[in-house]
């Protein structure tokens, strides 16, 4: 699999990204920069990485969402490329049109950064292969805004696609209360556009590929991408 | 162009200057300074850069090594940790700005201490703080923490760092003058290092970074002064930090690093342009020549004073060498950032500023900071107290009770509800993480990892200054041989009140008696710090904080060592005597309210042996669990043990003596660990063989901690007194456990 990592001024988990990519599919992704107009020839995955793109001034993946690279992304995504969208990637696809709602401030009004249970809803995906559905998985989470968010309509026609990718949960599998983190309407942590080729999520897989640092449930999202890119 | 106010003698006592240090520049100058000049000097020899008070003292330091690349005296500490790598580190506080405005002043404050260790051509890869805040009580202190955290969270997450571990406590010493001290690691290969020196006459000076506006204008003085009733009034003072930039100056820093076109470098931190020129100049036996009609100014119409006296953040001075300036450029503009040649270097040794066609200032650089008054300052010994006869105190309450009263006290409780806002899990080497002894962060893949505490009990160094001092080294040494790595280094952060008095002159003193005392019997040495003064409300001075932030290397990052209890049916040793040591302990000041007696005294003799063992055991992968005993002694290490496993246990009788005393006493080189039951006796006999005092207290299991003669305590129960009551206080309860 031929993977890209977008580099926006403020990215700070580009690097944890490649790194999974590279761990898990032994292939070291291209860097690709935010004011190019192109992705490299033969990509098969792009991927916004986690940060604060821009400081997040005006709002979180705001101005990432209108850069140059962006036009390059959406056409990708057109082509039924694959994009994943990690914390500020997710609020980026959500700001550039690819991926419907919003990301708000976190109910609690704090930054949170632990680690969190996930309920895999949907394992027939191409990122999502390598899990069952169902599972609950353990990543780790790091944001101040991750309160999903979209008007009502938006939200019943995700539901009823079965395009909600994770939903918070807690070690069970039990939705709701303290095992929601941020507020996030129906629990959502992460949903699929609507050709499933397009994932944004908040959770952190790319920082859960060890053993040693915290576990290794992330690494199904980088072997299921490489199992469907082939 | 406006005209400069006349010097007077009203203008330079707001500067900060004494009389007779005025006196001393017009000797060296054979003038009045003018306007401007006399900015610099105010800049250059207030106390926060001077180190006028502590200067003397501060020699007597041990600072060096085989394994000392740099000490102190540059932009951050540097240590070899092998493999043709290199770790550089320091703390600095932000005391007095984040008081007044706790989120920018503490952003603010791990903005800069990045920016010392980037500047050295390092990329961090680890923050950590040390925090003391007012009473629980007290109606400002809420705002503080609240401030002060959403602050480090703010810029180090965004910066993209992860924040690792720390101390967090609260005194009412602390009520006017929090501290907030922040220290940052980061890593460089060993022969890549880059420092403040200049070289070579007419090289270009190059201003990098953000722009220049009217911030922190005087910030270096404000640190330099006690606190009085106006301190809201020094609100503009505080600097205004941006994540962001700094993020971008990181990259392209690192990128021009890269690129062989770096000579010198300084990052502009307190005193900005002032500091960072004159340090460039006089470290390299250059004079320098400032144009500041070349800087990049944010506002319009900002006189030389103000642009030399300026702490805007995120800014960069550098020496580059002419033939790759257009390169240098190129890679400042990709990354959006400010790029201006605004000098020279000269070989006049002086420090020449001009702006709108006129000379501002011109003064001799060696001596703005050779020449910088250095002060013996009177001083007098913390008084002696007694020691505490553990039988001549009685529990007011069974030691149950006291335990959960200690494991929600304000400075034991846990911290979850800080160190959740921070980042600490970001570029996926966080090994141990936050709520530990030490955090130990992997170097690249591995398998070799770091250890890096923040300590300081603050109570110990106002009961007895030289043992307080002591233990501060003593304990960061202790945590981060309990997670199984090889203390190597030091840098501290004095935080001390106003030195014109004696007393709080004595106390510096005597803490720096102890550090050096530990550091020198430790092999742990001081390779970079900062002091801070003057930590002082209307007459009423903090306790002698003087924090130290220790750094050590973990061979293998696979063996390193947690609390948490790792299965039932382990043995459970405790490492080290007690002789159960109870005056200035946590459970004398928490659950009896009395703050007195002599704090323990610290046997490093005792500490080296004793940890070395514990580090045998860690390393041949025999001890399961480990938790270095500080506050709250045996029972209160014990419940984090629990807590963190989700493991009870039993302990078995104490020895003869008050249980109180041997559960709560607060004797030092004190280990607790696990092992399999098979391994006891080994153990035993190899503790026995090297001299270290070691025995088996009880094994884990089933889900209460049970000591000896209490009821059993729900391992949930301890739990629930732990964690519950800092979120409950920061979301506007009393927490009984806070009272």
């Amino acid at each position: 699999m031929k993977a890209a990592v977008i580099l926006f001024p403020g990215s700070n988990r580009e690097g944890d990204a490649a790194r999974a990519l590279k761990q898990t599919t032994g292939r070291q992704p291209d860097i690709v920069w935010h004011a190019d107009h192109d992705l490299p020839a033969g990509t098969d995955l792009v991927v916004l990485p986690g940060g604060f793109s821009y400081g997040d001034y005006l709002r979180c993946g705001a101005i990432a969402g209108r850069a140059p690279i962006m036009d390059a992304v959406r056409r990708h995504a057109a082509a039924g490329g694959y994009v994943l969208g990690i914390c500020n990637g997710f609020q980026i696809l959500c700001e550039s049109g690819l991926l419907p709602g919003v990301l708000m401030r976190n109910a609690n009004l704090h930054f949170v950064c632990k680690m969190q249970h996930l309920r895999v809803e949907r394992a027939a995906a191409p990122f999502t292969s390598a899990y069952k559905s169902g599972e609950v998985i353990k990543v780790c989470i790091a944001h101040g805004e991750g309160n999903y968010e979209a008007d009502d309509a938006t939200i019943e026609t995700i539901e009823k696609d079965g395009r909600v990718a994770f939903r918070y949960c807690d070690e069970n599998g039990l939705l709701g209360g303290a095992a929601n983190p941020n507020g996030s309407r129906n629990d959502i942590a992460g949903i699929y556009s609507e050709r499933f080729n397009v994932l944004g999520l908040m959770p952190h897989p790319e920082n859960l590929i060890d053993p040693m640092v915290g576990g290794v449930d992330g690494r199904g999202m980088f072997a299921s991408l490489a199992a469907a890119a082939g | 162009m406006t005209k400069e106010p006349i010097v007077t003698p009203e203008l330079v006592a707001a500067h900060g200057l004494k009389p007779d240090e005025y006196e001393r520049i017009l000797k060296l100058i054979g003038r009045p300074p003018t306007f401007t000049e006399l900015g610099i000097f105010s800049a250059m020899w207030n106390e926060h850069c001077s180190y006028k008070s502590s200067r003397i003292h501060l020699r007597k330091l041990p600072t060096k090594a085989p394994w000392v690349i740099q000490g102190p005296g540059e932009n951050a500490g540097v240590i070899d940790i092998g493999d043709g790598q290199a770790c550089i580190f320091k703390m600095e506080s932000h005391n007095h700005p984040s008081f007044i405005e706790p989120y920018q002043g503490a952003a603010t404050g791990v903005g800069g201490i990045l920016r010392d260790v980037f500047t050295m051509g390092a990329r961090p890869i680890a923050c950590l703080n040390l925090l003391r805040f007012g009473s629980p009580a007290h109606p400002k202190t809420r705002h503080l923490v609240g401030g002060v955290v959403a602050g480090i969270g703010g810029y180090g997450n965004s910066f993209g760092v992860p924040t690792v571990g720390g101390s967090t406590g609260f005194h009412k010493a602390y009520d006017g003058n929090i501290l907030v001290n922040a220290m940052a690691v980061g890593l460089a290969k060993a022969d890549e290092i880059f420092y403040a020196k200049a070289t070579g006459v007419g090289n270009p000076i190059v201003y990098l970074g953000s722009k220049t506006g009217r911030d922190g204008i005087h910030g270096a003085t404000m640190a330099s002064a006690s606190f009085e009733a106006d301190a809201e009034e020094k609100r503009p003072t505080v600097q205004v930090g941006d994540p962001f930039s700094e993020k971008l100056l990181l990259e392209a820093c690192l990128e021009l690093m890269k690129s062989g076109a770096v000579i010198a470098i300084q990052d502009m931190g307190a005193a900005g342009l002032t500091s960072s020129a004159v340090e460039m100049g006089a470290k390299g036996n250059l004079g320098i020549e400032l144009d500041l009609d070349k800087v990049p100014c944010r506002e319009t119409g900002m006189t030389a004073y103000e642009m030399m006296l300026s702490e805007s953040q995120e800014r960069m001075l550098m020496v580059l060498t002419p033939a790759k300036e257009k390169e240098a450029e190129a890679i400042f503009r990709k990354w959006g950032l400010d790029f201006a040649v605004i000098g020279k270097t000269t070989d006049t040794l002086r420090f020449v500023i001009k702006h709108g066609g006129e000379v501002k200032a011109d003064l001799p650089i060696k001596e703005l900071g050779d020449e910088a008054p250095l002060y013996d300052r009177p001083h007098v010994p913390t008084p002696e107290r007694a020691p505490i006869d553990p039988a001549a105190v009685s529990p007011p309450v069974s030691n149950s009770a006291a335990l959960l009263k200690l494991l929600g006290s304000p400075d034991i409780c846990s911290k979850r509800w800080v160190w959740e806002q921070y980042d600490h899990l970001i570029l996926g080497n966080t090994i141990v993480a936050p709520g530990g002894d030490a955090a130990v962060v992997r170097i690249d893949d591995g398998p070799k990892g770091l250890a890096l505490t923040t300590d300081v009990n603050a109570r110990y160094c106002f009961a007895d200054p030289v043992e307080g001092g002591k233990q501060a080294v003593a304990e960061a040494w202790r945590n981060i041989v309990a997670v199984g790595g090889r203390p190597l280094a030091v840098t501290d952060n004095l935080n001390f009140g106003n030195p014109e008095r004696p007393e709080y002159m004595g106390q510096f003193v005597g803490c720096l008696e102890g550090i050096g005392e530990a550091c020198r019997a430790l092999d742990f040495p001081i390779v970079s710090g900062n002091v801070s003064l003057y930590n002082e409300t209307q007459g009423a001075g903090i306790l002698p904080t003087p924090a130290i932030g220790g750094v050590g290397v973990v061979d293998d990052v696979s063996k390193a060592a947690t609390i948490a209890f790792k299965g039932a049916g382990e043995d459970i040793l405790l490492i080290g005597a007690t002789a159960g040591w109870l005056g200035q302990s946590s459970w004398l000041s928490v659950v009896c309210g009395r703050e007195d007696g002599a704090p323990p005294p610290v046997d490093l003799t005792a500490e080296r042996r004793n940890g070395e063992f514990v580090r045998s055991l860690i390393v041949t992968g025999r001890a399961t669990a480990v938790h270095d005993l500080s506050e709250g002694g045996l029972a209160v290490g014990l419940a984090e043990m629990a807590v963190a496993g989700a493991i009870g246990a039993t302990v078995d009788p104490l020895p003869p003596g008050p249980n109180h005393a041997a559960l709560f006493g607060e004797d030092q080189a004190r280990y607790v660990l696990t092992c399999g039951a098979s391994e006891t006796a080994a153990i035993l006999a190899q503790a026995a063989a090297a001299g270290v005092p070691a025995s088996r207290i009880g094994a884990t299991g089933r889900d209460a901690l049970r000591l000896p003669g209490e009821q059993p305590i729900l391992v949930a129960t301890l739990r629930e007194a732990y964690e519950t009551p800092l979120p409950a206080y920061m979301a506007g309860e009393h927490p009984e456990a806070f009272n």
